[in-house]
């Protein structure tokens, strides 16, 4: 029921001359206005063009999940990759896509009587797995923190991550975290994307060329164990690690979540983690969950296990133990 | 009827850019500073979020904290169509549209600032259902995806047939719009609701972790979302001839005030529960309140929050705001306090301290905050000329049956409303 005023059919036409200059002002103005307008806007959007060539291209967009690329597919992709990688970091690596093996699952146990807070792990496992860095000292993206904490409590509230001095201090002990490779795992649930998700042989992996870099699972981790390319990654030449998998260690692009794999370039192989070969003390066994042989199955049977925020109901194949 | 359609939109983004000189100053100033927003964005498109404060510690910032006050402000819209359609409250009818329009607006600006936090912008298809691969219904982030752009959807659509009706010269057909309306009610709370759970449902951070989020994002919503539409009626009715009745106003007013109540009523358990526990899950709100560990950076903030917040409260419980110098001190006020304490007040303790015992404070860099006051500008800016636009349509100035020779038409007829017609926000 909309009022029916000023519908009359017509307006008697007056002064048509005024007219045309009264709509050639206004048209001025308008063009001015527009130009100034469409101005504005390519000075605003200048900064693209620091825009490396290759950062954003066709063929990462039209990319599909890591899950539905077939052979081809895959291999194209990695040769890419691999030109990249050789052109911006100046290593030709050596790209591959080891598959989980059967009867495999993998489990970690770190001796919290043994650590003694070197920090030798978080070192290895940034020059095992390509992580940004800014210096050499630079531990920020290394998937282990090691909290040193006081004794009397296991509080990660009462720990610090960035202790120096002499090692092992007298007041305190260490506690290694890194990714737990949940059973029930938090941050694969919130990925809107599924960009993450668990191999058969337990590793939470991440699809760094599906992630859309939201970053909720960092929020959902409970082990603060994920990381995130906040730029592009700095990796000087010399310390680039040729020896690449496509879901963990090859060097990521800008805006990603990345992760421990348990090393699994390694371990799929028979080999052990970076941060296991590299501990002084022994603190950590790594091995095969379903064989009932191995030395995490016996750590498991035989020692006293603690399993960090066990009340997160997030099910780890990480454990520590006491002896 | 499509080509009436088109016209009808190709009349309206005409009149939307129609005005005297302070209304094209007002819409100068915003693109102004969308423009601004925008080159900030592109700086972190190239750069990536390093020019950001955030951090592997504390991930999400300024921009999830804004986005879920938005989210907030977009339920607004239902608290001016219950009145209408379940309550028969007349003085709003008329009105209804304001809300939705502001639902158009503040859905708009929540997306802006999911796509600015994301670090990979360019792959955004991957959330869509078919293209991408949505993992729904596991995670909560691929619900506030649908649930947001559905309630965008909705609300395009409730303004579109309630203004193409009255262009057209008729009511508004009952049967095409009431059941979406009230569909959009339900849908507005299970907005606002899932994007309460996106944090709730996370085990890992007991600030989050608890069952009252939901509760009072929605309290909280429907002070700020209702007080924002009382100052936007004061500005039309300020720089426009359109006739807002004080009744409708004050009906909103008692809206925001039981709203503030709860409020705060629910923000007290929280405290309650918090405090008088006093386990170890209350560091979270010891950082905010009174800070931890020598940290202090929210504890002026919050208890900014607190004091506006309270301050409104018994504003608006006094028979004195309903004079509406007093309502509009009162509602901004709330606005601010209730953005404080939802925005960074809610998302930033979540992540202090860490998961594993690690204190990050984190300010906003300027970067980032230019790219906050972008999106503002950019959603004031649409909201702006959705509602110049609605004005004549809803005067009856603006109809179908003088299309015939509209250019001249709606030159003519705007010129006489325009000289009174300036920004409808301020």
């Amino acid at each position: 029921m909309a009022s029916q005023s000023g519908t009359k059919p017509s307006h008697p036409n007056k002064g048509s001359g005024s007219e045309t200059v009264q709509s050639r002002r206004t048209f001025l103005k308008a063009a001015g206005a527009g130009v100034a307008g469409v101005a504005g806007l390519v000075a605003a959007l200048r900064p693209l063009l620091e825009l490396e060539s290759g950062q954003i291209t066709l063929s990462d967009l039209l990319q599909k999940h890591y899950k539905e690329l077939s052979k081809d597919d895959l291999d194209r992709i990695m040769a890419r990759l691999t030109e990249k990688c050789e052109q911006e970091y100046g290593v030709k690596p050596n790209l591959r896509d080891v598959p989980a093996g059967d009867g495999v699952e993998f489990g970690y146990a770190l001796s919290l009587t043994k650590c003694v807070g070197c920090r030798r792990c978080a070192h290895a496992c940034l020059a095992e797995n390509n992580q940004s860095r800014n210096d050499e000292e630079d531990i920020n993206m290394s998937y282990i923190r090691v909290l040193q904490m006081k004794k009397g409590a296991l509080n990660v509230e009462t720990s610090d991550q960035y202790y120096t001095g002499e090692v092992p201090s007298d007041d305190t002990f260490y506690m290694p975290v890194q990714c737990h490779q949940c059973r029930e795992s938090p941050c694969t649930r919130a990925c809107p994307v599924e960009a993450t998700w668990q191999e058969p042989d337990g590793v939470v992996v991440v699809d760094y060329n599906w992630c859309i870099g939201c970053r909720y699972c960092m929020a959902a981790c409970p082990y603060d164990a994920r990381r995130f390319n906040w730029g592009k990654p700095k990796v000087p030449q010399e310390v680039v690690n040729p020896n690449q998998n496509y879901l963990s260690n090859r060097i990521r692009p800008s805006g990603v979540v990345e992760k421990c794999t348990f090393c699994l370039h390694r371990t799929r192989e028979g080999r052990y983690p970076a941060c296991l070969e590299v501990c002084p003390t022994g603190a950590r066994v790594f091995g095969n969950l379903l064989d009932p042989d191995s030395e995490i199955n016996y750590i498991l049977k035989n020692k006293r296990v603690y399993i960090l925020k066990e009340d997160s109901g997030t099910l780890p194949r990480f454990y520590y133990f006491f002896g | 009827m499509i080509r009436s359609y088109l016209l009808f939109l190709l009349r309206c983004g005409r009149v939307a850019l129609k005005g005297d000189w302070r209304y094209h100053g007002w819409l100068a100033f915003l693109f102004i500073v969308s423009l601004i927003g925008l080159n900030a964005y592109m700086k972190q498109l190239v750069h990536g979020l390093a020019i950001t404060d955030l951090s592997n510690d504390v991930s999400w910032g300024v921009y999830i904290a804004n986005f879920t006050f938005m989210v907030g402000i977009a339920d607004a819209a239902v608290m001016l169509a219950i009145p209408v359609y379940i309550y028969r409250n007349k003085s709003l009818s008329d009105l209804v549209i304001f809300g939705q329009l502001l639902a158009v607006a503040a859905i708009i600006m929540s997306l802006a600032f999911v796509v600015v936090d994301l670090g990979r912008p360019d792959r955004f298809l991957h959330l869509l259902p078919g293209i991408g691969k949505m993992n729904f219904p596991e995670s909560m982030l691929s619900w506030d995806v649908i649930v947001l752009n559905g309630y965008l959807l909705l609300s395009v659509y409730i303004c579109g047939h309630l203004l193409y009706s009255r262009y057209k010269g008729h009511e508004p057909r009952a049967w095409f719009y009431v059941p979406f309306v009230l569909f959009s009610v339900f849908w507005a709370v299970s907005l606002h609701a899932v994007t309460a759970f996106l944090y709730v449902g996370l085990g890992g951070k007991p600030f989050w972790n608890t069952a009252i989020v939901g509760p009072r994002f929605i309290a909280s919503a429907f002070v700020s979302g209702p007080a924002l539409v009382i100052l936007a009626f004061q500005c039309i009715r300020r720089v426009t001839a359109y006739k807002i009745p004080d009744q409708a106003i004050l009906t909103l007013r008692s809206i925001v005030q039981v709203a503030m109540f709860v409020n705060i009523f629910l923000l007290l358990n929280e405290l309650f529960k918090e405090f008088y526990t006093d386990n170890l899950h209350v560091s979270a709100a010891k950082y905010l309140y009174f800070g931890l560990h020598g940290h202090y950076s929210l504890v002026p903030w919050i208890w900014t929050a607190v004091v506006f917040n309270f301050t409104a409260m018994i504003l608006l419980a006094l028979p004195k705001s309903r004079s509406l110098r007093y309502l509009n001190v009162a509602c901004c006020l709330a606005i601010v306090g209730i953005w404080i304490e939802k925005g960074m007040g809610m998302v930033v303790p979540g992540f202090i301290p860490t998961s594993l015992g690690d204190i990050t404070d984190y300010t906003p860099t300027f970067n980032e905050t230019l790219i906050c006051f972008g999106i503002w500008a950019f959603g004031l800016l649409c909201y702006t000329l959705f509602i110049r636009m609605s004005l004549p349509v809803l005067e009856g100035k603006f109809t179908f049956s003088n299309a015939g020779d509209w250019k001249k038409r709606d030159d003519l007829r705007l010129e006489e409303s325009v000289s009174r017609t300036t920004n409808p926000s301020a």
